[in-house]
């Protein structure tokens, strides 16, 4: 294909995918208290509004208290079952590793009713925590995907050197492993970190009268019409979410997390 | 390195909280919704010990069918149109330079990530009269009148094909950024263009990555819960919407947990399915 179809291509790939974005973004510098496009007059108040509206900064407050909590769980339960599976030849640990997986793959109503029913039986339904584990619990298959990635990727004979030398299990995983996993890890909590921030379902049905997350905050005023804040919100979350992306694609190697072979690999 | 086989108990230790975590916070909560799937529903919102299957029995009803059937419908369409879509942009993607890639990349990953409110309040946005796409069709003179576009089936097919696009690319990506890139100069040399070289070389070789990436993104498109509210009518309504309504505003918990395990037996049926397919396409 030609040069130019394929910009062409791409033009109009970005363009769909940027459309809807672009328009709350020109929403959310309205002047007025409008939903209207284009924006009339420029004015960076909603935004504002985020942090001087106690409500909207408490909702703010909790998405981050939520996700930073839920995504360093998620690492916890994920990291041993990684280097596990990386250090023993187990094949019935497999079973972790699936389970691992399994939340993510299954539609994510079937988790959150799940948890609905777990936390109602044991009486502790809307518990503010409860939604920390909901969601280290329903993350735990990014940082797993990633930290997996990260200890095929490590050089064995740098462990066999280690161990010619006299290095014990714990020694190698302080001098070696762990150095050379960290980018992954820190993937994988980025990942668990963006994705519980927006996350919706299991939130609500958890803790979904009891604590107001951003997007359960957002839902709840679209009932009652359209307010800017949510569109300078939206606007927040994409911003949040290239960020950390971006960082990643920065400080490691983003195609080959992904899935595609490096040319270092062969 | 050859891994060793644990011998002492002990070895199993590090497993110990992980599988401990799992088991109590993901096995327990699915065998206790199994359970409430067959509980008897007392009214006013609660539900005691039974065994009955009353709840299942109410999928036979033609609400019930029909809500499933426009569900499989619409999860079907959104991933015929996103792999159709995604397909040829990924095979784009993978051939540019790598600095673009990862751009792309970047801006793939973000969109995934927002939040269903956040897509369905933008694409609302979009499709609104004040400040929608029909302003600009009236201001380039092809329309007389802005109109809304929302709710509607069409709107509510657009935001989940919007919400799956960057899905669909990120699972297809790895299959096509390990092809063998020599496959396609041995058709173009052998004069093929490059349309045909996509279409005859391309597309048959990764037949089996097609299907399984289509059944993947079925699965997605299944869990999708707000787009149809947001942006479709209560006939639009999914069997995910469906599940959420009657476990919080019906209060029938056993009705909702005997949908929920229907629908896990229907994902895990298809994703067996895939990974079937993908596995004969690495045999080969």
């Amino acid at each position: 294909m030609s040069r130019i179809a394929t910009r062409l291509a791409f033009g109009c790939f970005g363009l769909f995918l940027a459309a809807p974005l672009a328009v709350v973004a020109g929403v959310s510098i309205n002047e007025k208290k409008s939903l209207s496009f284009p924006p009339e007059g420029f004015s960076l108040a909603w935004f504002g509004e985020i942090f001087s509206n106690g409500e909207w900064f408490a909702a703010l407050l909790s998405s981050l208290g939520v996700a930073v909590s839920a995504s360093v769980l998620s690492v916890l339960v994920a990291l041993p079952i990684a280097w596990f599976l990386w250090r023993w030849h187990a094949p019935f640990a497999r079973i972790v590793q699936v389970l691992g997986l399994a939340p993510f793959i299954l539609p994510p109503v079937i988790t959150a009713l799940g948890f609905l029913a777990f936390w109602s039986e044991l009486g502790l339904y809307g518990q503010p925590w409860t939604v920390v584990i909901s969601h280290g619990i329903f993350f735990v298959t990014l940082p797993l995907v990633t930290l997996t990635l990260g200890f095929d990727a490590i050089d064995a004979t740098l462990v066999e050197a280690a161990a010619t030398m006299g290095a014990d299990d714990r020694a190698v995983l302080r001098t070696i492993v762990f150095p050379l996993i960290r980018p992954y890890m820190i993937s994988g909590l980025a990942f668990a970190f963006v994705l519980s921030l927006n996350e919706y379902i299991v939130a609500y049905m958890v803790v979904g009268f009891t604590v107001e997350t951003l997007p359960i905050k957002i839902f709840n005023a679209l009932r009652y019409g359209y307010t800017p804040t949510m569109a300078a919100v939206t606007v927040l979350f994409v911003f949040i979410a290239a960020l950390v992306f971006g960082l990643i694609a920065r400080f490691g190697d983003l195609p080959r997390l992904l899935g595609a072979w490096s040319p270092r690999d062969e | 390195m050859m891994k060793a086989v644990p011998r002492r108990l002990r070895d199993y230790a590090p497993l110990g909280f992980p599988a401990a975590m799992l088991l109590c916070f993901f096995v327990v909560p699915f065998g206790i919704m199994i359970a409430i799937s067959f509980y008897h529903r007392v009214q006013g919102g609660f539900y005691e010990p039974a065994f009955e299957t009353a709840n299942y029995e109410r999928f036979l009803t033609a609400f019930f069918g029909g809500v499933l059937g426009f569900s499989l419908l619409l999860s079907g369409l959104v991933a015929a149109i996103a792999v159709t879509l995604a397909f040829p942009f990924t095979w784009l993607l993978v051939r540019q330079r790598r600095a673009v890639q990862v751009v792309w990349l970047v801006f793939l990953l973000s969109v995934l990530s927002l939040s269903e409110v956040i897509i369905g309040f933008a694409w609302s946005t979009l499709l609104s009269k004040t400040a929608g796409i029909t302003n600009l069709l009236v201001a380039l003179g092809v329309m007389d009148q802005a109109v809304s576009l929302s709710p509607s089936f069409g709107a509510v097919l657009v935001g989940m094909v919007y919400q799956a696009f960057p899905y669909t690319v990120l699972v297809l990506y790895p299959a096509l950024s390990r092809l063998d890139p020599t496959l396609v100069e041995a058709a173009r040399t052998l004069g093929a263009s490059p349309l045909r070289a996509f279409f005859n070389v391309i597309v048959p070789g990764l037949r089996n990555t097609i299907v399984a990436t289509l059944i993947m993104v079925f699965v997605f498109a299944l869990g999708s819960y707000l787009l149809p509210q947001l942006l479709g009518r209560p006939q639009q309504w999914t069997l995910s919407v469906l599940i959420t309504d009657q476990a919080i505003y019906q209060s029938n918990m056993p009705f909702a947990s005997a949908m929920a395990v229907f629908l896990v037996l229907v994902s895990l049926g298809l994703v067996g399915l895939s990974l079937l397919a993908g596995r004969r396409e690495n045999a080969q």
